[in-house]
């Protein structure tokens, strides 16, 4: 579904040139879970980023459903992340003057097929609190706000950075649940990054990444259950 | 409504004390504009209607005494559409209660009875003379209103040495008297100069002048070349004792009202560009921290598809819901302010009809300008919004770069407390926008300076005219030039202390090709009554020989000292002769010429002869010297200067008061705003390091000395600043309206200083608190556990 070849990506910080990462090769398939383990640093969030069309690649190239993704042009990523793309964020970056119900609508009001933003909530457990700020909200009722906005548009690729890093255990288990089953009802593919190797348990497939480059790929030969998982 | 939309609302609202700043300036900008923009146009419309429903004169000529017929051969000049001619004759009055002398211009209506051919009146109340009778006079409405007469009433007057009493039958508004002043006077006195219409016949025969005229008014045919219709009209009226012919543009009330509206041309245009620059630097500001606060919200609704062009959009209505509103707002208050403007405009000019017009595209453009400043305030903010690169917006900005200010290299930092330089530090960081913030309140500080210097250019002006040049009590004019010893006959006279004799004859100077007509004015060279200002310290002397001439009349005739000038003589026996230009004054009123008495005389070859005297006056003998210098024949006139500038000072004070109101207002608002919003966006940018600094100890009124601090030297930068600029205005207001009439003297006092700056610093510590009571509400926990 997703094939990148040789993706690089090197920022200059100041007066030195940092490779973030070093020609990547990765492919997705459809509906599968892909965890990508790592340290900070190791170029996972780089490699997220190149996958949504946030950034782009000094050199390589991406393909999507065989189509070669236009990093020049500006109008053409912002459709490839409009339509096909869901993003999960760390910080969950909720727009603080929208209530859950708005910050779900704020995306399928431009979407081309969404979910009632009512329904992506109620996937999330949210049902009954749509009408609340995200300052009204818990750390992980707000990411999983964050989910439904994700998922709401219905989008082929769902990808998600460290989406368990600023909660505990118990709320992380619930939000990861919650992907656990996007995953398997709405057959979204899903990438996750994570520094956390108890997560990668989940997935079909596990990518280590190392100094900006994928270490290792190992094949889960059966997934576990979000409640089998432990850290 | 869409969730992006409720985003821009609530956003709004989060920040409304700023918006509502903004909105306020961009409200004053177009009240402003709208107010200038409609009154200049309704003066314009009421006067133009005015003029033609009246037919106001193109020309005017005043001459000593000619028989009708000669008004035969003025029509016959090429270009003279009508000939009307007249009696015009300035005399004494007497009004029951009033001690003081007045001055009356009698104008003659035909003696057929009815309106003037041009000229005509405008009847408020009661009716025309009836034909026959004599004695029967139509009041002008400001003298009416001054001494509370009515149809009915009556006034006394002195006409060729024989007294009258004239019957007010009717009160009425000319188009030739929007502003009425005695000659020889600035400024109107409606309590000691009067306009009265009576019938030519009365008139003529009281003023010996049956069967001939002495003022004439023309119409022109269109088309018409005015300078060779005036050229012809003093050939043909010179014989006669023509004192020179003029246009519009030299009759003095007309030249008023036009210079009036030229001016506001210039308000409209100079004070919503303050506004207007204002409110955009603001939004700049604003947008500009909303935008980088909101940095990961750009981020993240570009990662779901948002494109750049919805994003600009997005913030681009933020701006223009503002602007909007302002604008709005600012049309309704434009719209008060001009009727407000206009109804005054309209009573002092004496306009018979209140009219009001709003052209349909002044609001238009008022938010088409305001719509384009806001946008071009905010564009770096917009641009930076839409190139924000998703990844980067999700990741939180660098942090903010401090250097030590070169202030403090210098080592004078060490003489600050850590409080004071992280004020000077702050302000280092953005000096850009310290300058700019700086900037705002200063231009408030020059609003109220400019607005201040017309009241103290009033009393400049009065200083230098009373304190330098016009020191007299009173002055006299006869009714014809008289030998010297009549100035003998005044000081014999009870109550007169002193008396100053001048010969005054209207001339034609001419150099070159460049002529002026003018007075030249033959003085006492040791006299202490009238004198001749030069510039605001002292008076000039006077030259034993030559002339001394205006510095505007000198610029008008491209001469200096040395050069020779021509001088045509128009009473007399009209001679001609060549004169050095021996001195300038820079005087602040009117283009005359000056010269000693007996200079004068020989240049006249009429020694000894005198066309009145400046006295100086006991006042408590004031009562009964004017009794009897009214009951002299040879008095043509009384004029009392100094009252009558005193008078008109208090008439335009409520004048002024309501534009020094408005004025203050503005000012307020612009101050108001620049202080909240840079407070706000400091408390905003700098909460978590003002809670660090509640955290470690430091107390309330430590911490908002921090930000109180950066508030004051941001205001106290402003004020000399405005001084400046307030002083530039002043000068560049003063050009704009300096013509041959006056000049005004750029003065600003200290006392406008010292209010200018006053109002400021009150709106902005009435701001300040209002922003204190955030520091003393600051959150320290919440305000360190959230992420910047």
């Amino acid at each position: 579904m997703l094939a990148g070849r040789g993706l690089t990506r090197t920022y200059r910080m100041g007066e030195v040139e940092v490779a973030a990462l070093r020609g990547v090769d990765i492919d997705l398939r459809d509906g599968e879970m892909v965890v990508l383990l790592g340290p900070s640093g190791s170029g996972k969030s780089t490699l997220l980023n190149l996958l949504g069309g946030l950034d782009r690649p000094t050199e390589g190239t991406l393909e999507y459903r065989g189509t070669r993704l236009l990093f020049d042009d500006d109008a053409s990523l912002t459709r490839y992340r409009r339509d096909c793309v869901g993003f999960v964020f760390q910080f969950y970056n909720l727009i603080p003057s929208l209530t859950a119900r708005e910050n779900v609508a704020i995306v399928t009001e431009i979407a081309r097929d969404p979910l009632p933003p009512e329904d992506a909530l109620g996937l999330v457990g949210l049902g009954g609190r749509m009408d609340h700020f995200p300052s009204q909200l818990s750390g992980g009722e707000q990411q999983r706000v964050a989910i439904a906005r994700a998922v709401a548009k219905r989008p082929d690729l769902l990808l998600c950075d460290e989406p368990t890093g600023a909660l505990d255990v118990s709320t992380g288990k619930v939000v990861l649940e919650v992907l656990d089953r996007v995953n398997r009802e709405l057959g979204t593919t899903t990438a996750i990054i994570t520094h956390n190797a108890a997560i990668g348990g989940l997935a079909d497939r596990v990518m280590t990444m190392h100094d900006g480059s994928i270490a290792r790929v190992a094949e889960n030969a059966r997934r576990m259950g979000p409640d089998e998982v432990t850290w | 409504m869409r969730a992006i939309h409720r985003k821009l609302w609530r956003d709004l609202w989060h920040m409304r004390g700023q918006a509502l700043a903004i909105v306020l300036l961009v409200a004053c900008a177009t009240m402003t504009f709208v107010g200038a923009v409609s009154t200049r146009r309704s003066l314009q419309v009421s006067r133009g209607h005015y003029y033609d429903r009246n037919r106001l004169a193109d020309a005017w000529a005043s001459l000593r005494r000619a028989p009708e017929d000669v008004a035969e051969e003025v029509l016959r000049i090429p270009g003279v559409a009508e000939v009307e001619t007249r009696v015009v004759a300035e005399v004494q009055l007497s009004v029951t209660g009033f001690p003081d002398p007045v001055v009356g211009r009698l104008v003659s209506l035909p003696a057929g009875g009815g309106q003037p051919g041009m000229n005509r009146l405008h009847l408020r109340s009661g009716r025309l003379p009836e034909p026959g009778r004599a004695r029967e006079v139509v009041a002008g409405e400001a003298f009416v209103k001054a001494h509370r007469l009515r149809p009915g009433d009556r006034v006394g007057a002195v006409i060729h040495g024989r007294r009258q009493d004239l019957t007010i039958v009717g009160v009425a508004l000319s188009p030739e008297y929007v502003f009425q002043a005695r000659t020889g006077a600035v400024m109107p006195d409606d309590k000691r100069f009067g306009v009265f219409w009576m019938p030519r016949d009365g008139l003529a025969a009281a003023a010996d002048m049956d069967g001939a005229f002495d003022d004439i008014t023309l119409r022109l045919s269109r088309g018409a070349s005015e300078p060779a219709v005036i050229a012809a009209v003093d050939r043909v009226l010179a014989p006669y004792g023509g004192t020179g012919a003029y246009g519009r543009d030299r009759h003095m009330p007309t030249r008023y009202l036009s210079d009036e509206i030229k001016q506001l041309r210039g308000t409209a245009i100079v004070v919503p560009s303050i506004f207007l620059g204002v409110a955009a630097f603001l939004l700049n500001v604003l947008v500009g921290r909303v935008v980088a606060t909101q940095r990961e919200q750009v981020g993240v609704l570009k990662a779901f598809g948002w494109g750049n062009g919805a994003i600009g959009l997005h913030y681009a209505w933020m701006v223009l819901v503002m602007v909007l509103a302002g604008t709005a707002l600012g049309i309704a208050g434009g719209v008060w302010l001009g009727r407000a403007m206009t109804a005054q405009y309209t009573i002092f000019y004496r306009l018979p009809v209140f009219e009001h017009e709003l052209e349909t595209w002044v609001p238009a453009v008022a938010a088409a300008l305001s719509v384009a400043a806001g946008l071009l305030g905010v564009a770096g903010a917009l641009a930076r919004a839409v190139r924000l690169p998703p990844a980067e917006a999700m990741r939180p900005a660098a942090p903010a770069s401090f250097h030590a200010t070169p202030m403090e290299r210098l080592g004078i930092g060490r003489l600050l407390s850590p409080a004071g330089r992280m004020v000077v530090r702050n302000l280092g960081r953005r000096p850009v926008r310290s300058l700019l913030s700086s900037l705002g309140i200063a231009f408030a500080v020059a609003i109220l300076v400019t607005g201040m210097f017309f009241g103290d250019a009033m009393d400049a002006f009065i200083d230098v005219q009373f304190r330098l040049s016009d020191r007299s009590d009173a002055s006299v004019a006869f009714t014809a030039p008289l030998p010297a010893d009549a100035a003998l006959e005044l000081r014999r006279q009870d109550g007169v202390l002193r008396v100053e004799p001048y010969r005054a004859v209207g001339v034609r100077m001419s150099a070159g090709p460049r002529a002026a007509h003018t007075a030249l004015l033959g003085l006492d060279p040791g006299g202490e009554l009238r004198r001749v200002a030069d510039g605001l310290e002292g008076p000039a002397a006077i030259p034993d020989a030559g002339v001394m001439l205006s510095r505007r009349l000198a610029q008008n005739l491209s001469v200096g000292v040395g050069d020779r000038v021509t001088v045509e003589v128009l009473e007399g026996r009209r001679p001609v002769r060549e004169v050095t230009v021996s001195a300038l004054a820079d005087e602040l009123l009117g283009t005359s010429a000056y010269t000693s008495l007996p200079a004068l005389a020989r240049l006249l070859d009429e020694p000894g002869s005198i066309s009145g005297a400046f006295l100086a006056v006991d006042p408590t003998a004031e009562e009964g010297l004017w009794r009897r210098l009214r009951e002299m024949p040879k008095v043509a006139a009384i004029g009392q200067a100094k009252a009558e500038l005193e008078a008109f000072r208090t008439m335009s004070a409520e004048f002024l008061l309501f534009f020094a109101s408005v004025l203050v207002v503005l000012a307020s608002v612009i101050a108001g705003g620049v202080v909240y919003n840079a407070a706000r966006i400091t408390f905003a940018e700098r909460s978590r390091e003002l809670a660090t600094l509640r955290v470690v100890g430091l107390t309330r009124a430590e911490v908002s000395s921090v930000l109180l601090g950066e508030l004051a030297v941001l205001v106290a930068l402003a004020i000399p600043m405005g001084w400046l600029i307030g002083y530039g205005l002043a000068t560049l207001t003063a050009g704009s309206v300096e013509s041959d009439l006056y000049r005004i003297p750029v003065v600003v006092s200290r006392a406008s200083y010292a209010w200018s700056a006053l109002v400021v610093v009150a709106a902005a510590v009435a701001v300040a608190l209002l922003v204190r009571r955030r520091v003393d509400r600051l959150d320290l926990v919440s305000v360190l556990k959230t992420r910047e």
